[in-house]
């Protein structure tokens, strides 16, 4: 039995990782296996990609995909500096950043900022689920006012919404989902790592073992009884043919800088993803209602990151040779006889 | 009049933060230079923009000392608020420049003064209001060239190599020189013994130039592409002639790419952060930062040095703890520097004792990174890096880049892709390493600060745990025979030996010399590098007492090599320590040194 092979001749498996060590149902393994999906149909060539990551159970999971890719298990809430750092070195690298919310919000918060500021050309993706789970279930920033954690203490701090710092700080790309949901996150993660720009995909994953129980928020019952698409995404890449199976007038196209498509299908709401104020709003008036706003928040298809920014050359700066760095003999020379 | 003293001696320049008066300083510098008499200049400063004390300190010397002295012969007190307290700095016959409305009643009687009205001149003879307050600095510079006797020859130069980029500025500056000048020679006849002559011999072939212009070409030649820092005193300089060079070298002038990224990152941590990212992914890359940033970047700093990443920090020290004198010097971080970081880690760290060698460590310290895969720490500090320094021209470098053992995609090829991240294939415990982007799929491996085994496979495996540490031991036992050795001067074969680095190497030098005039001449190893050469050991095997000349307070390279000596020749180890902040003078050796070696009547 020969296995699919994708557009670079390589079958689903080369996509796989180590075995996750992470808890049975966690809702990580579900976003891994979604990274998969997602890396094997765009055709991702594995040594262009770079895993990176921080510190904790979210931050261990690039060990369970594409295991021939390279990967850099940083240290805590500091991967967006060794990622803008590494994507200096190699634009031409396609960065996946995974983090969870400690690692983002609370430790990290400081570095995801500056990375959304500067714009670096990397696909961040939060595995959201309220708790430290690695030390056994404390609170982190961005679990919600009130939610009850295992054990019965209940958190009295407002969240962190990273979607909604991320839109504050124009962030080019920022999407919400939920780990269960492989139809939403495929495509969203897909259309992240076509985007040019820093890409937020923040995903809750309740945690089965410390935080999915009747007073969490993040957990799998609220989340289903309370979520809210936006939008149907899809995503076609640069090399596939737009082919709209959606009727006229309920579908939203957004091309991105290499070609490829997001199709959005209308739900309830009309909403525009190249509206940033209309992203605030939707994240407002969901939290008001009790509701989780899943989907494309918002995208600029046309940001400019930060390699371009900085003027890099089309030579990646890690393979520019001694003769393109060091001064001649003549302009030493020349340079030196300035100090006397 | 007592006998003429001839090019040596020191101007103290006591003038307000902010004032424009650092160019002035700058232009009496280059013209005593100009006429070939070696400079030595120390910029006191304060951490402040504008308004506090400043004092330049231009020591001269035919002989070439480039160390700080204490005793001021000229002074100019150009600050109203502190010229009493300057004044008791003065040497008995010194000179003293002052502005005329400073009272000099029951001043010092022993000191010469010229007085002279400043502002009243400023304001009769330098039309432009705009410019006046700096342009009144010059008038003092024309004051001094009129006392000590400075060719206009040398003036003109000076002036017109300071405002190189503004050659506009040159003639109203060399007005208000001229009316400093002008002053002297209509109201003055000299009463002191200082002269200035031109000199031959000593300054040719000698350029004028910053530890951290130096470290910033170093880096520069080094091939670095991806630089992060964070500002702060005293290292800031360093970044900024980075950007300033590679806006002159590495710009393509058709298409604006640059061929180097230098960002300011938003704090020490994120710095450190993308300069070891972009070493990861195979730049040369570095940072630069001072004390409290070295502080921050320890995690960081372990990281790379278990994951064995290269990356370059240069730490410009300033004297802590915490935030400390920010503009004043120290060698306080030796020895957190060598372990930053929790758990045992340990890292190469360079001493640059020169300007010359702030160029040449900086550059090699990306072989050194690289061949070693981990950090490599260049230890300059606020004396050398952000005060100039007469060198000899440095040298273009003689050898390619060392990438060190990178596996590329045929190298994998011809392995058939076995290999291991962290095998010890060749014994000196330097593995193999590959870059991301390498188009072979047995190229990735994953990257980790936590336990792994030889293929960075996650383990927490006691054997594999420890047999990895072993082998960074062996990797650091390498590095030890290949970094900068020590300097050795055995050349006085005394039983008493000093032992010194980085900028306490001007002292020293200063120090020997004047104790030899004097009959009592000493050896002397000046340490370039850690870990210790072996060497250090066997010049103290060779003294019976050899005293470590530092400028910190707990004699912290006295304790590194206290602690890399047998037992029993630890008690030949004496410990000399400077740490007020203020670069260290040769009294400050010589006068501990002759307490306890002075020759008995």
């Amino acid at each position: 039995m020969s296995a699919t092979l994708n557009r670079v001749g390589l079958p689903r498996d080369a996509y796989k990782g180590a075995a996750t060590t992470l808890c049975a149902g966690c809702g990580h393994n579900s976003i891994t296996n979604h990274m998969i999906k997602a890396l094997y149909e765009l055709g991702v060539e594995p040594h262009m990609l770079a895993k990176m990551s921080g510190i904790g159970c979210s931050s261990k999971t690039p060990a369970y995909f594409v295991e021939s890719a390279h990967g850099f298990n940083g240290v805590h809430g500091r991967m967006p500096s060794l990622t803008t750092g590494a994507q200096l070195a190699n634009h031409r690298l396609i960065m996946l950043g995974v983090s969870g919310d400690g690692d983002t919000a609370s430790i990290g918060l400081g570095q995801f900022m500056h990375m959304i500021r500067r714009n670096i050309d990397c696909t961040y993706i939060i595995e959201d689920n309220g708790t430290y789970g690695l030390t056994k279930g404390q609170f982190s920033a961005t679990a919600d006012l009130g939610s009850v954690q295992k054990k019965g203490a209940v958190n009295t701090f407002q969240p962190i919404d990273p979607c909604a710092v991320a839109l504050t700080l124009g962030c080019s790309f920022v999407a919400r989902s939920f780990s269960g949901d492989g139809k939403q996150i495929v495509p969203l993660i897909k259309a992240a790592i076509a985007h040019r720009g820093t890409a937020v995909l923040d995903i809750i994953s309740p945690c089965v073992t410390f935080n999915d129980h009747d007073g969490s928020t993040k957990s799998y019952s609220w989340v289903k009884d309370h979520e809210e698409s936006i939008a149907d995404v899809s995503f076609i890449p640069y090399f596939e043919e737009v082919q709209v199976d959606y009727e006229p007038g309920t579908v939203r196209d957004v091309q991105l800088h290499d070609g490829s498509h997001i199709l959005l299908k209308k739900l309830g709401e009309d909403h525009d993803p190249k509206d940033r104020r209309a992203a605030q709003r939707v994240i407002e008036e969901g939290r008001a209602a009790g509701h989780l706003v899943t989907g494309l928040l918002y995208v600029d298809p046309d940001s400019v990151d930060f390699a371009t920014t900085e003027q890099i050359p089309a030579t990646p700066l890690k393979d520019l040779a001694e003769s393109d760095l060091r001064l001649t003999r003549d302009q030493f020379a020349q340079f030196m006889s300035e100090f006397a | 009049m007592t006998d003429p003293i001839i090019n040596d001696l020191t101007i103290q320049a006591a003038t307000v933060n902010g004032s424009g008066s650092q160019t002035a300083n700058l232009v009496l510098t280059r013209a005593i230079f100009r006429m070939g008499i070696p400079v030595a200049p120390k910029n006191v400063f304060p951490s402040n923009i504008e308004g506090l004390p400043t004092w330049y300190q231009l020591r001269v010397t035919p002989q070439g000392h480039m160390a700080r002295s204490d005793r001021v012969d000229v002074l100019v007190a150009f600050n109203a608020t502190t010229w009493r307290e300057d004044l008791k700095t003065v040497r008995p016959g010194g000179v003293v420049i002052h502005e005329e409305s400073y009272s000099t009643a029951d001043a010092r009687t022993d000191l010469i003064y010229y007085a002279v009205p400043f502002s009243k001149l400023a304001k009769a003879k330098i039309p432009s209001e705009t410019l006046r307050k700096q342009l009144a600095n010059m008038i003092y510079v024309g004051i001094v060239a009129g006392v000590l006797g400075v060719p206009w020859e040398a003036l003109e130069h000076a002036v017109r190599r300071q405002f190189l980029s503004k050659p506009k500025a040159v003639q109203v500056n060399l007005d208000a020189i001229k009316v400093g000048l002008d002053y002297w020679q209509d109201n003055f006849s000299k009463q002191d013994a200082y002269r200035l002559e031109p000199m031959t011999g000593a300054v040719e072939g000698k350029v004028l130039v910053e530890g951290n212009q130096a470290a910033a070409l170093g880096a520069l030649m080094g091939g670095v592409t991806v630089a992060a820092w964070y500002p702060i005193t005293p290292s800031s300089s360093l970044c900024e002639y980075l950007i300033a060079y590679a806006d002159r070298f590495r710009v393509d002038e058709k298409t604006g790419e640059k061929r180097i990224a230098v960002v300011q990152a938003e704090d020490e941590l994120a710095a450190v952060g993308m300069a070891i990212g972009a070493a990861w992914a195979g730049a040369r890359a570095m940072t630069s930062t001072s004390g409290p940033g070295i502080s921050l970047m320890a995690e960081f700093a372990g990281l790379a040095y278990y994951a064995e990443v290269p990356v370059v920090i240069f730490d410009i020290q300033r004297i802590g703890p915490s935030t400390g004198l920010p503009t004043r010097t120290s060698q306080g971080d030796v020895a957190f520097a060598y372990t930053l970081s929790h758990g045992d880690t340990k890292h190469i760290v360079l001493l640059p004792g020169s300007v010359e060698e702030c160029y040449e460590f900086g550059r090699d310290a990306f072989d050194y990174a690289d061949r070693f895969q981990t950090p490599v720490f260049v230890l300059s500090d606020l004396d050398l890096g952000m005060n100039l320094w007469m060198t000899p021209a440095f040298q273009y470098p003689d050898k390619p880049f060392d990438r060190g053992k990178v596996l590329s995609k045929e190298d994998l090829e011809r392995l058939a892709g076995e290999w291991g991240r962290y095998q010890d294939v060749d014994g000196d415990g330097i593995p193999y390493r590959t870059l991301p982007g390498t188009d072979h799929p047995a190229a990735g491996y994953f990257t980790r600060g936590s336990g792994h085994d030889e293929h960075a496979r996650y383990t927490e495996s006691a054997a594999l745990y420890a047999g990895n540490m072993d082998r960074l031991n062996r990797k650091f036992e390498t590095a030890r025979k290949a970094i900068p050795a020590p300097v050795v001067d055995e050349t006085a074969k005394s039983p008493v030996g000093l032992i010194a680095f980085g900028s306490t190497h001007v002292a020293v030098v200063e120090a020997r010399a004047r104790l030899a005039e004097s009959g009592r001449a000493f050896d002397y190893m000046r340490v370039r590098a850690l870990p210790l050469s072996s060497e250090v050991a066997e010049f103290v095997h060779r003294h019976e007492r050899v005293y470590v000349v530092e400028q910190n307070r707990d004699g912290q390279m006295f304790d590194l090599i206290r602690l890399a000596l047998p037992s029993e020749l630890t008690e030949r180890l004496r410990s000399i320590r400077h740490y007020d902040g203020q670069p260290v003078p040769a009294d400050a050796i010589i006068e501990p040194l002759m307490e306890t070696e002075a020759i008995p009547a």
